[in-house]
């Protein structure tokens, strides 16, 4: 039932609000409200109950395993959430004077100096929202870039086909034109046909490192050699960083620029959806474009770094300085880790997909790149199993939400048919991932068996499979008081 | 495991990275910390930057919040869920979704919400890309911009949609009431415009007139942008409603719904408009459906704009939003209701005003603009502004932003905002400081010249 459906008129919270109800007669009566917004009408307690039930219809990485592939669904230390929202850091105005800021944005410029050097990038800027602002704001250096060197005919970004879809998006945000460069069948990118495409319209190329397929590009260091040797640039994309924390550098890769997803790799929580943060770190050349606000320290005292001070910059893509509180909780999480638990990240999370791949393989499964040793995620493809039990990879995901497992990213990377895409993280035991692979062996079976008990799955979920079609046919978006009657 | 998986140790797993690439220290990185020794390190940073008194407002505002609104955001089963991707194990946030979506329909009078953007800034640079996407009479990719509108929304705007060649037209203040006169727009009439953005209120406090500037985008065939702030809208006309046919599109700052100021994110950018210009939205939108049995069901649905389908073809590049803000806003619209929207809203009105009363009693300070105002204000002051704002944060009083960088015409003036949290006590001890502040600075006579 909607909130909307439990209202009943003049009812309220009273002591939520001022008890008093100020006079606004002074107010003109052509800019005032004729009727009131037709808000739900509950009191606290029911509020309280509704949302607390709902709640308890999702699943969550406190509930459930959620091997989410490109997701990093990690556990989210509790201590992040509670020292982040201390009072003197919630009840921040972002219009503070500096004099009032120190112990802020000291954690915001010890925040840049640890993603520098576990980057290997020459500086960073916290300030995008998120990874596909991150993106967005990498891209802009790039064509900044270009552009003060009067390099103008650059209007290409290559993007290979395994890419997250965010990349091309983001690329044409800032109006470039996007070029896709194949996938060898190794699940490298194709040297090759790479080499064929580049030439003075290339601005830059955007990388995933490990890919979304899996597996890390051995061609790394020739990618980037040729398209530095046709005057373009490197981006990478961070969404993969888990899987390399503390062993490997984009830097040292030779990546130009670069953003980070804190929401994945630093484990501040995913929220139903966000908030994220993506700040861009870069190499020497492109520091002068880094978006603002950032942080600079003179002496003793911490200071802001805002238009006025880097006049190149890209600018501001917020109004005020990115998610600040997802960047407290993302330093907090760094310090817990340290530097002795980053390349733990790595190695556990690596460690995790590795064990799953091979026992999943032994039970049936196919992975997409055999011949390869997985990173943080790989892909199995069910393609033979919709093949003879007509029983597909939505089957599977649908089928585990039974077992009380969150399913793995689904179809997704396009190029492999049927594929799901499995992320355990470093936060998982070998027993959370030994019951997972046992619900996938179950269900194999209950495939072979009784296809129709997986085709029709979930069974045991709040509702079962929804009409995607009539969703989109028949828009309902919004609850209106004429749907009451 | 490592025998399960046949390797010898763990870094044989990383044995395809080439050797030239492996990295050996992080000595930049301070060791591990425990979680007593961080919290001994993250209190006293958070002591040290101290809880000053707050009238600052310009964007972000110092609202009272339920305690239950972040005690159920908090809950793990929101706080560490994603995208809901799996809609059957995720109707627990979808559901809230549509009901954030219903909320928002009812607060601006618009037909559909999406689900949300990063905040009220990038938000405003959709809503120009949407609008230039949508309006199918105009061919310009031309968007007339107050200079009423937020300062830092105009560079953000500007920042995000110029590499797609979207031209921003200023629009100036009318210098008496600080609002923007339609008659600036005649000296456009007749020209191709793909929109014209309307702040309500705008940057100052003031409001517009809202009615006269969407029928003239309508008559010239320019689209309307509202930039509001939801919390007003307890008190004002509606978007839906401007002029004869309301605006089209219409978005602004979430954060007086249930955000703390935290330093000014996370917030979220909500968006709003008519069912026609629906598939031009970006960012996800949740839609109500059925399951195989005919029970009600909620599911993300119009995927077929967004970058995970269309890839460079998509509305924007969004994928992550603001969904744990959402979740918070719409528990505390549920808390709150109209009746209490409306008296916190009432309360901020009258806050400011008895604010503008006590400070413009002190001789040399007067208010600006003579033109109706929600809950800010701007003040001219008899010497100069960041000056009296340093003195006054030294008493632990933040006393507003100082114009004179965005708005040097302007001369010495501050931006002031009283909530509904602010008490009377506290007024009056600003007033009482500002009055201190201004006579040691030399009082009245200096400050009126506006700066280069």
């Amino acid at each position: 039932m909607l909130i909307f459906e439990q209202s009943k008129a003049g009812r309220y919270a009273p002591a939520q609000s001022p008890l008093d109800k100020a006079d606004i007669s002074s107010i003109p009566a052509q800019f005032r409200r004729r009727r009131s917004a037709a808000l739900p009408e509950v009191s606290e307690m029911q509020a309280v109950r509704h949302y607390t039930r709902l709640s308890r219809k999702n699943f969550s990485i406190d509930t459930q395993f959620y091997p989410l592939g490109s997701c990093t669904m990690k556990y989210n230390p509790r201590a992040c959430n509670s020292l982040a929202s201390l009072p003197g850091l919630l009840s921040r105005h972002p219009e503070a004077p500096e004099s009032h800021s120190q112990g802020f944005m000291a954690c915001l410029y010890e925040l840049q100096e640890m993603l520098r050097e576990v980057t290997g990038m020459r500086a960073v800027s916290l300030s995008p929202a998120a990874g596909a602002q991150g993106e967005f704001a990498g891209v802009a250096m790039i064509r900044a870039y270009h552009e003060a060197r009067g390099d103008s005919a650059r209007c290409e970004i290559l993007v290979p086909d395994a890419a997250h879809g965010t990349n091309p998006a983001s690329a044409v945000m800032c109006g470039y034109q996007v070029r896709e460069i194949p996938t060898g069948p190794d699940g490298d990118v194709d040297l090759e046909a790479l080499k064929a495409v580049v030439g003075p319209h290339t601005a830059g190329i955007m990388l995933t490192n490990p890919s979304t397929l899996g597996v890390f590009d051995r061609n790394i260091e020739a990618i980037a050699k040729t398209v530095h040797q046709a005057g373009g640039l490197l981006y990478y994309d961070g969404a993969n960083l888990n899987a390399i924390l503390g062993k490997v550098r984009p830097g040292t890769m030779g990546f130009d620029v670069i953003h980070m997803n804190l929401h994945k790799t630093f484990s501040t929580p995913h929220g139903g959806g966000g908030p994220g943060a993506g700040p861009v770190g870069v190499s020497e050349r492109l520091v002068p474009y880094l978006p603002v606000p950032m942080v600079t320290r003179e002496g003793d005292e911490y200071r802001w770094l805002t238009e006025r001070e880097c006049p190149e910059s890209i600018g501001r893509l917020t109004a005020f300085a990115g998610n600040a509180g997802v960047l407290l909780r993302a330093y907090i999480y760094a310090r817990l880790l340290g530097r002795e638990g980053m390349p733990r990240v790595a190695e556990f999370s690596t460690l995790n997909a590795n064990y799953m791949l091979k026992r999943l393989q032994a039970l049936g499964f196919q992975a997409a790149y055999p011949q390869r040793r997985a990173t943080h995620e790989f892909i199995i493809t069910l393609k033979k199993q919709a093949k003879e039990l007509g029983v597909n990879t939505m089957d599977f995901a649908k089928r585990l939400l039974d077992y009380g497992f969150h399913a793995p990213t689904t179809y997704f990377p396009l190029l492999v048919p049927e594929c799901l895409l499995i992320e355990p993280t470093e936060t998982e035991d070998m027993a959370t991932l030994d019951g997972f692979i046992d619900a996938m062996g179950r269900i194999l079976e209950e495939a072979t068996q009784d296809p129709g008990l997986v085709k029709g799955a979930p069974h045991t979920l709040p509702v079962k499979r929804l009409d995607d079609v009539k969703a989109a046919r028949e828009l309902d978006l919004a609850w209106r008081q004429r749907d009451a009657g | 495991m490592l025998a399960a998986i046949g390797v010898g140790s763990l870094d044989d797993l990383f044995d395809e990275i080439p050797a030239s690439l492996r990295l050996s220290q992080l000595d930049a990185i301070p060791t591990a910390l425990s979680e007593m020794e961080v919290g001994h390190l993250m209190g006293k940073r958070a002591q040290q930057d101290g809880q000053p008194v707050c009238f600052l407002g310009a964007g972000a505002y110092d609202h009272h919040i339920p305690a239950a609104v972040w005690q159920i955001t908090g809950r793990g089963e929101y706080y560490t869920a994603y995208t809901p991707y799996q809609a059957e194990a995720s109707q627990g946030t979808l559901q809230l979704l549509y009901e954030y979506q219903s909320m928002m329909v009812a607060l601006t009078g618009m037909d559909v919400s999406n689900a949300s953007l990063y905040d009220g800034a990038s938000a405003l640079a959709e809503a120009v890309l949407m609008a230039v996407r949508a309006n199918r009479k105009s061919k310009s990719k031309r968007i007339l911009m107050p200079r009423t509108v937020h300062p830092a929304y105009r560079r953000v705007v500007h920042n995000i949609v110029k590499n797609q060649q979207v031209e921003l037209v200023e629009l100036p203040f009318d210098p008496q009431g600080g609002h923007t006169d339609p008659a600036v727009l005649e000296q456009y009439r007749g020209e191709d415009f793909a929109a014209l953005v309307i702040p309500q209120p705008n940057f100052f406090g003031v409001l517009e007139e809202v009615d006269v500037l969407t029928d003239w985008a309508h008559a010239n065939g320019a689209l309307a942008i509202g930039v509001v702030n939801p919390l007003s809208l307890a008190l004002l006309s509606p978007p839906g409603e401007w002029g004869g046919q309301g605006a089209d599109i219409c978005c602004g700052e979430g954060q007086p719904l249930g955000a703390p100021l935290a330093s000014g994110g996370p917030y979220f950018g909500f968006l709003c408009c008519q069912q026609a210009h629906v598939r031009q939205m970006p960012g996800r939108i949740i839609g109500r459906t059925q399951d195989l049995d005919g029970k009600v069901g909620y599911t993300l649905t119009l995927q077929a704009r967004e970058q995970h389908i269309r890839r460079s073809k998509a509305t924007s590049n969004i994928c992550t939003n603001q969904g744990l803000m959402v979740t918070a806003a719409t528990i505390h619209m549920a808390l709150l209701g109209s009746e209490g929207l409306e008296r916190a809203a009432a309360a901020s009105y009258a806050n400011t005003r008895a604010l503008v009363e006590a400070l413009s009693a002190i001789p040399g300070v007067a208010s600006l603009f003579d033109r109706p105002a929600f809950h800010e204000r701007v003040l001219r002051l008899p010497a100069p502004a960041a000056g009296v704002l340093r003195s006054l944060a030294a008493h632990n009083v933040l006393g507003g932003l100082d114009l004179s960088r965005d708005y040097p015409e302007l001369g010495e003036a501050i931006l002031i905002c009283a909530t509904e949290q602010r008490t009377a006590e506290e007024i009056a001890a600003y007033a009482e400081k500002l009055a201190r502040v201004i006579q040691l600075q030399g009082g009245v006579t200096c400050g009126l010249v506006p700066k280069e």
